[in-house]
């Protein structure tokens, strides 16, 4: 008896959902079809809003919900009131692409910010790309997200029509950072460490082949677990190499409790890490262990750019709990471009939306330009930020110091 | 090559907490035949309750003092929540088929972890965990951190305390007769509902120790720790033969040994380098479960195949 009651309320508490689930859907498809006097238009992001990466990502959620906010209030598309739908990805591919589905069934949207990771970024682009929804990711770095597989040997070919980002790729920061382990920090021999996704293994790749096309050589290679605690191994091995300098591709959470572990294991020699590292809990959690390493970053530093000022000001009076955190300028800058392009789809059809305004969209994507919180914004070819500037961050007496801004050139 | 010695230590070292944890799944399967998946959350807030006795008692108080009440608050914290999931999530499922619990033991695990990342102060992040002072510490070519100690000696006392425990003590002897048949316990005046609490709460007290000794070790505490060391735990325990505590001890050893040799000795194979790393460690250690278990169906310790299975 117990069990058959139980069995009835999970049944009827699994249809309520379900019916909940499809009254939400439906009651969100009504937005963009509305009255004749306002159209909302659904502005999504996708990143990490749980989980460990949840910092940033929700760094990027604040700085997207800000610029919807400036831009209903500065009235910048006449006609148009923006608003933001905010999906939490986990980090993880299956879930993006979940999202994907679920932001594509919402007409309302006509533009995603994200994500954060480039693994999940490699399941959502096709879902995007069928329905003709413009994507602009602040944080992917993966070459092969807007120049295809086969970049490395020269034959670029954009796979997604859909796809852009305001970020640098790793194409341009693996190598910087290269350099700048050779040239200016005079280290020859490195150990490689990545966290086996897209980003990690790309960013360790191209690495890689410029520094030993500069004449440094590889003393080993490890891959670890992301979420992992116990990297006794890999220092181990990191200690028997006789490498003078580490090279870790992932993100933040592994990077300090490696870096802390090496450096508790007696083998004092920086690690030098990508823009998954430059983050402020790094330092946090690796303590003084942190003190010498490096990390690379997309753009020259927000703090230090004339044009970010309005955007740290307003971010603080927006009265936001958590830091706009490493992408919070690129996620502002992602926004206001799909802003930039619905406000020139609306003012080329006489101040309304078109039957079809998520391809008109994407058309006007390619001829964006404004100046925004990290400089000019606009795309090349490829869906690619043309601002490829660069940026080396230190960590001194516990914080991150800016060392050099500056881009790779061949 | 490769300092033997470092990596036999700290293999064993990694074993030891794994082992801590196993034995919460081992006694707990014991008795009632539960795999108590939630058994990882458990660990981990001890970690947490340790990290608030810490910072409740600021940074002024002596070692001494911090330690001890450091691992009271994760032993008091883990055992609480034990001992609630078991009230309200297990023992209304008490006489519902087996595979109930288990669903719900995930769902307490999801639960649990939540809740911890909503609502303990920063917990989105991983929190730092305060770290012993004093070492490293040189022994030959073996380099020691206090902290190593530390888990050291919380392994070796906290085995003897179980092998007393239930060998020597009247509730222990209850629990032997429990897991062996529970009607005729129950017959023979046993009241089985507080052992199986007890089983839960010496488990959550292990559990907790682990989650100080993690925290000392690693220096940091977040909340989806559970997860991965819980299932390293749990394979320990079915490694050493599930429902035999040493065994769960003994597999902790093999299974931290096993991950950290392979990590750094399958390279020395030829044309075996590219399954040497870190990350496939683990592969290694299930590789291992298998070969075991196919000789030894019931694990390096364990006793008969139950007479319920």
């Amino acid at each position: 008896m117990r069990n058959r009651s139980l069995l009835v309320l999970t049944a009827i508490a699994a249809t309520g959902t379900l019916t909940l689930t499809a009254c939400g859907s439906r009651a969100s498809n009504s937005g963009s079809s509305g009255g004749s006097g306002s159209t909302t238009v659904t502005i999504g992001v996708d990143a990490p809003l749980t989980g460990s990466l949840s910092a940033l990502g929700i760094g990027i959620q604040n700085s997207v919900d800000l610029a919807v906010k400036t831009a209903n209030k500065t009235n910048e598309v006449p006609g148009v009131t923006f608003k933001i739908e905010a999906m939490d990805d986990k980090a993880a591919p299956q879930q993006g692409s979940l999202n994907a589905t679920q932001l594509v069934g919402d007409s309302s949207v006509l533009g995603v910010v994200g994500p954060l990771n480039s693994g999940v970024a490699l399941t959502m682009q096709k879902t995007f790309n069928n329905a003709n929804l413009v994507e602009v990711s602040p944080a992917n770095t993966n070459p092969a997200l807007t120049q295809g597989p086969n970049w490395q040997t020269g034959t670029k070919a954009r796979p997604f029509a859909s796809y852009f980002r305001t970020a640098t790729t790793d194409a341009i920061q693996g190598p910087f950072a290269a350099q700048f382990a050779y040239s200016t920090l005079g280290k020859k021999k490195v150990f490689l460490v990545d966290n086996k996704d897209a980003y990690g293994v790309g960013l360790v790749g191209t690495f890689k082949d410029e520094f030993t096309k500069l004449g440094g050589s590889v003393a080993g290679q490890d891959h670890v677990t992301s979420g992992a605690s116990d990297f006794s191994s890999t220092v181990n091995a990191i200690k028997s190499s006789g490498a003078d300098f580490v090279y870790f591709g992932g993100e933040y959470p592994d990077a300090a409790p490696l870096t802390k572990q090496l450096k508790a294991g007696g083998d004092n020699i920086p690690m030098i890490g990508g823009d998954g590292n430059y983050d402020p809990t790094y330092v946090k959690l690796a303590g003084t262990a942190a003190n010498g390493d490096y990390a690379t970053s997309v753009g020259a530093p927000v703090e230090s750019l004339p044009s970010a000022q309005t955007f740290v000001a307003n971010y603080k009076a927006g009265g936001y709990s958590q830091a706009y955190g490493a992408y919070g300028g690129y996620s502002y800058d992602s926004a206001w471009a799909i802003i930039e392009a619905v406000k020139a789809v609306v003012s080329a059809n006489s101040g309304k939306l078109p039957s079809n305004p998520r391809a008109a969209v994407e058309k006007a994507m390619g001829s964006v330009s404004f100046s925004g919180v990290t400089g000019t914004v606009a795309f090349d070819q490829y869906g690619d930020a043309t601002n490829k500037q660069l940026t080396v961050y230190g960590v001194k007496n516990g914080l991150w110091a800016t060392i050099k801004t500056g881009t790779f050139s061949g | 090559m490769h300092e033997l010695p470092q990596n036999l230590v700290n293999g064993l070292l990694l074993g030891a907490t794994y082992g801590l944890i196993a034995v919460g799944y081992t006694i707990v399967y014991g008795i009632v035949q539960l795999i108590n998946f939630a058994h990882g959350e458990i660990f981990m807030t001890g970690a947490f309750g340790a990290l608030s006795v810490y910072l409740g008692l600021g940074s002024g108080t002596s070692m001494w003092i911090t330690i001890p009440l450091m691992i009271l608050g994760a032993i008091v914290t883990s055992t609480v929540i034990a001992v609630l999931t078991e009230r309200l999530a297990y023992r209304p499922l008490r006489n519902a088929p087996r595979l109930a619990p288990l669903i719900t033991a995930i769902g307490v695990s999801i639960t649990l972890q939540q809740l911890v990342w909503g609502f303990y102060p920063s917990a989105k992040s991983p929190r730092v965990f305060p770290s012993l002072p004093g070492g490293p510490y040189h022994i030959g070519s073996i380099l020691i951190q206090s902290s190593d100690i530390f888990v050291l000696v919380a392994a070796v006392l906290s085995t003897l305390f179980l092998a007393y425990f239930v060998r020597s003590t009247r509730t222990g002897r209850a629990m032997q007769a429990t897991a062996q048949d529970p009607d005729t316990a129950k017959l023979m005046g046993i009241n089985t509902d507080r052992v199986i609490v007890i089983a839960f709460a010496l488990g959550a007290a292990f559990a907790g120790i682990a989650g100080v000794a993690w925290g000392l070790r690693y220096g940091e505490i977040k909340f989806d720790m559970g997860f991965l060391t819980g299932l390293y735990a749990f394979t320990a325990a079915v490694l050493g033969g599930i429902g035999n505590i040493y065994g769960a001890m003994l597999g902790g050893l093999v299974l931290g040994l096993v991950q950290n040799l392979t990590a750094i000795y399958i390279a020395d194979i030829p044309g075996m380098s590219q399954f040497s790393s870190q990350s496939w460690s683990s592969v290694w250690a299930f590789v291992i479960l298998i070969l075991v278990l196919m000789v030894r169906p019931q694990g390096l310790l364990g006793e008969r195949v139950a007479d319920r299975a």
